[in-house]
């Protein structure tokens, strides 16, 4: 009798009744995910999130929503809070305000453990005295995953990431890449509904960097997961993204597509941060018209073909950027809408093409051009661009115009 | 093209050129004994020699017999070699009423230090992992107090540890010394872990935290795997640091579990017949044995381990 009453006292704590009570939790989120999945929701949503140390404001009221299976990319220069932001989504960092739903589910007291994500870090951060395996299925014993089960995931992540022959290694023994291989498997072989990345190729060479992009897009075909991904590069936020937000201060300057972002910035800065070789910026006088066009010095710049926001063209002081490979040079250049006669200051063989630097209004003034036409030093060419796709910004506020 | 300025046809023109062509190459010879090197082996054999000279009149004295000794040259080596000294400095000599030796010193000794050692490491190195990763609120109060306090004298906190003793009846006791010993342990090691779990890159915690371990499940499976340099360096610390120690041993056990070091003193200046300073330098070597092998045997994990903590894991 006595024996029987104390096992029921104890019953709820003991181990095979927390493994059931944790299988059946995760069984009712599986559901719930399932009908979230249906209802549309966004796999990620922030919401007026905030977060600050002391008077220093990191992220300030910043709203995100990343559909299902879309690979965001955050993108800014380092400080401006994307790493945080991941960190805040992952769990790791408590937030001073606002909202995070995975899926629908508010997460936003939850432990990382609990969110169903995968992160893989900059540093790799493999556990450096487990072999590969063990590093693989930590996660899963951790969840006490059954054994046959974790047998089964990891030889199909292993397949997946190509790392059978390393399984047995530990981290000291693999090169960078396949370090970074096995960081990605680790959140993969855990089944999780959202992968975050925090700059995973930043510590690798350019060549493997290059291959491993290509390797994390085929990735993302393939599982069609969410991801989340944090660089300040800007060729594998361009390359990788389905949206790209561009992060400043801890605020988000521009969400959209890459090609969005590439060609209509929505200000100076994501103007300036987007593109390589960096956008020319010719700062001049708005006459709002009709036909409306920008005073250089003593040059004039048609705006008739500019696509003007809601605004208009009211008049005043403003900056015109205009992208280096959108400028044609010689006969090409004369036929567009404005063209004027350069010294050529500076040439950079950059190897498919050429950087040439000149002054054009009395401001440096860059444009590229194919690596064969050999310019020189003190040569007098024709430059010409299309307004119409060139970009307008107001001197002192920044904002597209 | 073909005129590219080079040594060789700038030497045609000017023959200094062509003697510096000819000049050194390759590394720089370094001959074994130069002034700089005779100076240098020269103090530091200068300085072993100092260092090692008690240790070898200690263990000669230690051989000789009294009426060797009584002809007081102390350098000379042993005659007629003995070792009835360490025999009796191990389980004869007497010190107050119990005449076995250093041997139940020795014994309290190992089973001060053995639980002492153990219970500081267990609970600093805990302590250095929460305040290194799981920065909870007012962390950094809890570590300004526990630095200040490794700036108080242990004098001004004597007597009220006697009274603490006293109350939880612990006083004069082998557990009332061995939570003495882990008190006054925990700054330091608190600090060597800390700062040796703060040099484990960051991410691994983060990534762990993701995989879904807890505070245990971190600190048992990531953690302490990667540490074993700090917790030899602590095991040494701790270990000579107890072993050695004699002004907590005489105050706060009693003469039955007086620790090595007490009774050495006992034996040593025992006020009553004759000064046996064969058995006296016995005894003192016997007492000294432990941290010496504790260090040699470790040492090589010790530097290690040290060097470890200060720069990056």
């Amino acid at each position: 009798m006595a024996g029987s009453l104390v096992d029921k006292l104890i019953s709820p704590f003991s181990r095979t009744a927390r493994a059931e009570r944790t299988a059946r939790q995760s069984a009712e989120r599986a559901q719930l995910r399932q009908t979230a999945r249906k209802a549309g929701v966004p796999s990620v949503s922030v919401r007026d999130l905030s977060l600050s140390f002391g008077n220093v404001s990191v992220l300030d009221h910043l709203d995100l929503d990343v559909a299902d299976g879309e690979f965001l990319v955050l993108l800014g220069p380092s400080g401006c809070g994307k790493s945080t932001l991941l960190n805040c989504i992952a769990g790791l960092i408590d937030v001073t305000d606002g909202q995070i739903f995975i899926n629908g589910w508010n997460v936003t007291w939850e432990q990382p453990k609990d969110r169903h994500i995968g992160m893989v870090f900059q540093s790799y951060a493999l556990y450096p005295q487990m072999t590969v395996r063990r590093n693989l299925s930590f996660g899963l014993r951790s969840a006490r995953v059954p054994k046959d089960e974790i047998k089964r995931r990891i030889a199909r992540t292993a397949e997946v990431l190509q790392i059978e022959p390393l399984l047995d290694r530990k981290p000291s023994q693999l090169s960078g890449g396949q370090r970074q291989r096995v960081a990605i498997g680790r959140a993969l072989v855990r089944d999780v509904d959202v992968f975050l990345f925090d700059e995973p190729l930043s510590n690798l060479d350019a060549k493997l960097r290059s291959e491993l992009r290509v390797e994390i897009k085929r990735l993302h075909q393939k599982l069609a997961n969410t991801m989340v991904y944090v660089t300040h590069d800007q060729i594998e936020a361009m390359t990788l993204a389905d949206r790209i937000a561009v992060m400043k201060s801890g605020q988000i300057q521009q969400l959209g597509a890459p090609h969005e972002i590439y060609s209509r910035p929505v200000n100076r800065f994501v103007a300036g941060f987007i593109g390589s070789p960096q956008m020319n910026f010719l700062s001049g006088q708005l006459e709002p018209g009709p036909p409306p066009a920008l005073r250089l010095g003593d040059l004039r710049v048609p705006l008739d073909r500019y696509a003007f926001a809601e605004g208009g063209a009211a008049g005043g002081h403003c900056v015109l950027g205009i992208r280096p490979e959108s400028v044609a040079i010689g006969a090409d250049g004369s036929a567009r809408p404005f063209s004027h006669e350069v010294e050529i200051e500076i040439v950079e063989p950059m190897g498919a093409d050429t950087l040439v630097w000149t002054k054009l209004a009395g401001t440096n003034f860059a444009f590229l051009v194919d690596s064969e036409s050999r310019l020189k030093i003190g040569e007098r060419v024709t430059i010409g661009f299309d307004p119409g796709r060139a970009s307008l910004f107001d001197e002192a506020t920044g904002v597209r115009l | 093209m073909a005129d590219r300025p080079s040594l060789e046809a700038a030497a045609s023109r000017a023959p200094w050129i062509s003697r510096q062509l000819a000049g050194p190459r390759g590394p720089k010879p370094r001959p074994a004994l130069t002034r700089r090197n005779a100076f240098l082996y020269g103090t530091l054999i200068v300085l072993a020699l100092y260092y090692l000279l008690p240790l070898y009149v200690m263990v000669v004295t230690s051989l000789k017999g009294m009426p060797e000794i009584r002809l007081g040259h102390i350098f000379s080596p042993p005659v007629d070699i003995t070792f009835e000294p360490w025999v009796k400095a191990w389980s004869t000599a007497c010190t107050g009423l119990n005449c076995d030796g250093l041997s139940r010193g020795f014994w309290n000794s190992v089973r001060i230090t053995v639980p002492s050692v153990a219970l500081s490491i267990a609970i600093a190195s805990v302590n250095g992992y929460a305040l290194a990763n799981w920065r909870f609120k007012g962390a950094n109060v809890f570590f300004t107090i526990l630095i200040v306090g490794s700036f108080i004298p242990y004098q001004v906190m004597i007597y009220p540890l006697v009274i603490i003793l006293r109350d939880i009846r612990l006083y004069g006791s082998l557990w009332g010394l061995v939570i003495v010993h882990s008190v006054f342990g925990m700054p330091i090691l608190t600090l060597l872990f800390r700062n040796y779990f703060t040099s484990i890159p960051e991410e691994l915690f983060r990534a762990a935290r993701v995989d879904g371990a807890g505070f245990w499940g971190i600190y048992f499976k990531i953690m302490m795997p990667m540490s074993l340099p700090i917790f030899v360096v602590a095991v040494i610390i701790q270990t000579t640091g107890i072993w050695n120690d004699f002004l907590f041993g005489v105050i706060y056990t009693k003469p039955d579990l007086y620790p090595m070091t007490v009774q050495l003193n006992n034996i040593v200046n025992s006020s009553q017949g004759v000064k046996e300073y064969n058995v006296n330098m016995a005894a003192t070597i016997l007492t000294g044995v432990v941290p010496l092998f504790v260090y040699f045997a470790s040492g090589k994990l010790f530097v290690r381990g040290i060097a470890a903590g200060a720069v990056k894991g």
